[in-house]
């Protein structure tokens, strides 16, 4: 956090963090409106977004200002996937690309599914 | 038999130009506040776990992650999610506990036709496309960003 030493800058940081978040869920239901692409779409959008940005560098410098509200959204998916790839690229060579991505983001992922399937078992859908 | 399908346009025109204008702006707002919400209690999460020392900042944040995710799964299964995604719109499926809300809610639904050909299957009916575009580009930007450090001499 970098405004984290005054309450003022304790509340700066949370009013940075919803109203980051706060747009880019605002930037996508613009998109649903105007453009009538599909959520998924939507979501790769950003994704592809976190990643690039991840990629030229101003990911790290962008996040440590907007923190959650820019990891909490799928963007922050996409910067974690490129982080990996791009650190395992580089200690373990080309083929490490292909894997850093998924152990960076492995824990997200395999508690999602773990918990998804067990939720599947134990609860039925409310009839719509 | 013309003259129905060409009054069927100018009522589905009508329709379109009158239904988003009316909900566009409430939309937009809830969607605001619904990311931002969720945002800010990622941001509390992963600020409490900063506290427990030991832990970094960077822990923190994949905590943060993951206590929402758990969170999202289990209000898609209690049937709560929901009533915020009506609500939400885009704020409640951008973040990562929509992520999980559509894996969860996919899973559930198609439980009925098997564990293996419903839930297993259709888990990633949503979320696949994200993980597979995931997994490609940022492939691509590991072995680019390899490439670089090679020609530039840093490896």
């Amino acid at each position: 956090m970098i405004f984290s030493d005054t309450w003022w800058g304790w509340l700066l940081n949370y009013l940075i963090v919803f109203t980051s978040g706060g747009l880019f869920c605002l930037l996508a239901q613009v998109l649903i409106i105007k453009t009538k692409l599909t959520p998924a779409r939507i979501l790769v959008l950003f994704l592809i977004a976190g990643i690039i940005l991840q990629a030229i560098g101003v990911y790290e410098p962008i996040s440590e200002v907007l923190r959650s509200g820019i990891a909490i959204p799928i963007t922050g998916f996409g910067a974690s996937l490129a982080k990996g790839s791009i650190e395992w690229a580089m200690q373990y060579g080309p083929l490490g690309a292909f894997a850093g991505g998924l152990v960076q983001t492995a824990y997200g992922v395999g508690i999602a599914v773990f918990a998804s399937y067990i939720v599947s078992l134990i609860f039925k859908p409310k009839s719509k | 038999m013309t003259d129905n399908i060409k009054r069927n346009e100018n009522y589905s025109r009508y329709v379109n130009a009158i239904s988003p204008s009316s909900s566009a702006l409430s939309s937009l707002i809830k969607a605001f506040i619904a990311g931002g919400i969720t945002c800010v209690i990622g941001e509390i999460v992963r600020n409490t776990f900063g506290l427990i020392p030991g832990i970094t900042d960077e822990q923190a944040a994949v905590y943060a992650s993951v206590v929402l995710v758990v969170i999202a799964i289990l209000f898609t299964g209690l049937g709560i999610y929901d009533s915020i995604g009506r609500i939400g719109g885009a704020g409640s499926f951008l973040p990562i506990t929509g992520f999980a809300n559509a894996m969860s809610s996919a899973a559930m639904e198609f439980r009925s036709e098997g564990l293996i050909m419903g839930t297993a299957v259709k888990m990633f009916n949503v979320v696949g496309p994200v993980i597979v575009n995931g997994i490609v580009w940022s492939a691509v930007a590991g072995i680019l960003r390899y490439i670089i450090a090679l020609i530039s001499g840093v490896l």
